[in-house]
């Protein structure tokens, strides 16, 4: 198989993203929301002839509210405004100081306090660890037929390189979106890692799955088929299915993207990235890296010996 | 063969019914069966508070919370909310801090919040009033207590006169079953102050009903029947062991006041929430109708039959969403769509195995059952994996957003799994002759 045969070249394809994305992570850093930072957001909209970006400010500035604020456009007459946390009061000050010249309109007002940031960040991190142990613990369970040539929990272990792979790519994406449009990390792009680390893992299985079933047929079949043999088999059945399940899902997520409202948009923007990585990796990373890791003599031998010695018991 | 056939039938009507039910539901005004839109899709506002619980025994924590809920909900009845949400949230099971407890309040339709958040931002306040024989006009009390106008209140509040006996006097109230009869009855106990004004006010008051109010709203109005030198009232009456048990925690929260802090708001102007809904509803018809497009001239018959189940997955999603209810948040229509490629995946598994099968060789028939069999365990194990994703998410999030989100694609995940493996199958059954 093609993929197995090249493998080099595709493991370095790999690399070169979460290079980059390491890159642009440590280089620019994310940039957080209010939702972990804490703050305000304000967005309104003129709803006769929209005020100079530069007047808003300055009507802002003049109140002398001592907060660090900043003013962003969108829509064709809105502002979007993000400061410290402000209090209902200086919010309506903000409205009616710019609001003198042409009337306008409140669309949204936000405000989170420093502290549920904090608690936010800490709760997605123990949903992060809480997952990714169930899942290992599943992969390590469904797999636990197939520990030959590979020990089930390297399933599981090659299913964690690829979602840390494919949960870097988008994170990488944001980094640099971040610096140099101003997009900002918020709750909804918590989830949507968490949904590219579930949906990356469906991916492996599902060739994992392949693999499990095809060495099954080799076993009973009392062939002495070569473990590269067989995932390359299992991978020439799995990758239209891969490749079409991928397709219709970036067709509803750019549907999101596209025609959505504006809270989904970046959360959609980083479930393409996320699905794509994923997809790619679960072809052209797992897969051969269960070869490259059967060949790892010493360890492949190890595990079979222990399994034997098991079996012999 | 017959059989088949008239299952898919059956499942093809109970479709049509279904959609038909969503449909009629949500046009006919009375149905109780209408989408449920969250604040975002709706236009309202979100308030967040934290409850200081400090200075209050851990065991009674649950009680003033509830308490302090009943309180705030009242309070914004008054100003005649429709549907608002008030609940009380506790920090999670990972907080660190265990005297975190919040208080969510949302108000559909309000955007205008100034007045809320000072409404709501009052200590509760607890009074005992007196029966002003004076006061000229009569109002029929059952009648009043139905309603929830401030005005009536006020007018109620003013029948009685001030005695000075307020929550600050009150040390606890408790629920006691009489134990002659057996009904519940409700017990004060006031401070040493408390004690003297209580013994005063009855002394001279015997046979005059003593108003009760919580923020201004009668909430009891108990008649003195002897002179209460101790301190130790006792309210009997005709309560429910219920209705007692809501008067003694109204009783206890003038007497124990929560004092809580605004950490967060969030408004959402109307026309922004029906422009997201909206879009979030284009952007599930285009979807899907692209969907449809792709699965039909890669698959042919067999991507119709797919696009038909995926109807009939919508379909039961939705009806899903009226029946347990959920309410309908932005994330919560993207985990839909985002659920929609999904369910398709199953499909193609099914399908891309029915095409090996065949392959080999194998009769139609046979190789849709053999196909739909062997593409069963990787179906269930990859959603497997997408539903630990959703339990984890729902459960150690306290967050509305990602709630919205992890119950409608966990769901999703249950329903589409369904749908793939009963619906296409069966379909595509009746659809193959049998040789």
């Amino acid at each position: 198989m093609f993929v197995i045969k090249h493998r080099k070249i595709f493991y370095g394809i790999s690399i070169a993203m979460v290079a980059i994305s390491l890159f642009a992570i440590f280089n620019w850093g994310i940039k957080f929301g209010i939702d972990f930072a804490g703050g305000s957001i304000l967005e309104v909209e003129y709803t006769e002839t929209k005020t100079q970006k530069e007047i808003v400010i300055d009507d802002i500035n003049s109140l002398g509210l001592e907060k660090e604020f900043s003013v962003r456009e969108t829509g064709e007459a809105g502002y979007i405004i993000r400061s410290t946390t402000l209090t209902d009061t200086e919010k309506n000050q903000i409205i009616s100081a710019i609001g003198e010249q042409n009337p306008v309109e409140e669309i949204r007002f936000n405000t989170v306090g420093p502290t549920l940031g904090k608690e936010l960040v800490s709760k997605g991190i123990t949903a992060f660890m809480v997952i990714v142990i169930s899942i290992i613990l599943f992969v390590a369970y469904t797999f636990r037929e197939v520990s030959k040539p590979v020990s089930s929990w390297k399933y599981g272990f090659v299913s964690i390189l690829a979602f840390v792979h494919d949960v870097l790519v988008p994170v990488g994406l944001f980094a640099f979106l971040g610096q140099f449009y101003g997009i900002e990390v918020d709750t909804l792009f918590i989830v949507a890692i968490l949904v590219v680390l579930g949906y990356s893992i469906n991916d492996t299985i599902v060739v994992f799955d392949r693999i499990r079933d095809n060495l099954k047929k080799v076993k009973e079949s009392e062939r002495k088929d070569k473990f590269e043999k067989v995932v390359g088999k299992s991978l020439k059945q799995v990758y239209a299915r891969s490749i079409n399940t991928s397709i219709t899902t970036l067709i509803a997520l750019v549907a999101i993207f596209i025609w959505g409202g504006e809270s989904t948009k970046w959360f959609s923007l980083a479930l393409i990235t996320g699905v794509i990585a994923g997809t790619y990796s679960s072809i052209f990373f797992a897969s051969p890296m269960l070869v490259t890791l059967s060949k790892m003599k010493p360890s492949a031998k190890k595990v079979e010996k222990v399994e034997e010695s098991e079996e012999n018991k | 063969m017959e059989k088949i056939r008239l299952t898919a039938l059956f499942l093809l009507v109970l479709g049509a019914l279904t959609g038909y039910f969503i449909y009629s539901s949500e046009i006919s005004p009375e149905s109780n069966f209408k989408f449920k839109l969250g604040l975002d899709l709706d236009g309202g506002t979100h308030l967040t508070y934290r409850a200081d619980t400090s200075d209050i025994d851990p065991i009674e924590v649950p009680e003033a919370m509830t308490a302090l809920r009943d309180t705030i909900e009242r309070r914004i009845n008054i100003f005649g909310v429709s549907e608002p949400i008030v609940q009380v949230e506790t920090g999670g099971i990972f907080s660190d801090d265990e005297n975190d407890n919040r208080l969510i309040v949302e108000l559909p339709g309000v955007t205008d919040v100034t007045e809320a958040i000072r409404q709501i931002g009052q200590t509760p306040t607890l009074e005992f009033r007196l029966e002003d024989e004076t006061s000229t006009s009569s109002v029929n009390f059952l009648a009043l207590q139905a309603t929830s106008s401030e005005e009536i209140a006020e007018q109620i509040r003013n029948q009685y006169e001030s005695t000075g006996l307020t929550g600050a006097q009150l040390d606890r109230s408790r629920l006691v079953f009489d134990q002659m009869t057996g009904s519940p009855t409700i017990a004060l106990d006031f401070n040493s102050e408390g004690r003297e004004m209580f013994a005063g006010i009855t002394k001279n008051n015997i046979g005059k009903s003593m108003g009760i109010f919580l923020d201004g709203i009668l909430i009891s109005d108990p008649v003195i029947q002897s002179e209460i030198p101790n301190g130790q009232a006792v309210i009997t009456g005709v309560f429910s062991p219920e209705e007692a048990r809501e008067l003694v925690r109204n009783l206890n929260l003038g007497a124990l006041p929560v004092p809580i802090e605004l950490i967060e708001t969030q408004t959402i102007g109307p026309s922004l929430g029906a422009e997201t809904l909206e879009k979030g509803i284009e952007a599930l018809l285009i979807g899907f109708a692209i969907i449809f497009v792709f699965l039909v001239s890669l698959y042919r018959l067999k991507g119709l039959v797919a696009s038909v189940a995926l109807a009939i997955y919508l379909i039961i999603m939705l009806a899903l969403f009226k029946l347990i209810p959920v309410t309908l948040t932005s994330s919560g229509l993207a985990g839909f769509i985002l659920s929609i490629g999904m369910a398709v995946d199953a499909n193609i598994l099914i399908f891309e195995r029915i095409k090996e099968e065949l392959k080999k060789g194998v009769g139609k028939y046979d190789a849709v059952k053999e196909g739909t069999a062997k593409a069963w365990t990787s179906i269930r194990d990859g959603n497997i994996t997408s539903i630990i994703s959703a339990v984890v998410l729902y459960w150690l999030s306290g967050t509305s957003v990602v709630q919205g989100f992890a119950l409608v694609f966990g769901i999703g995940v249950l329903v589409s799994m369904f749908t793939a493996v009963v619906v296409t199958k069966v379909i595509l059954l009746a659809l193959t002759n049998k040789k």
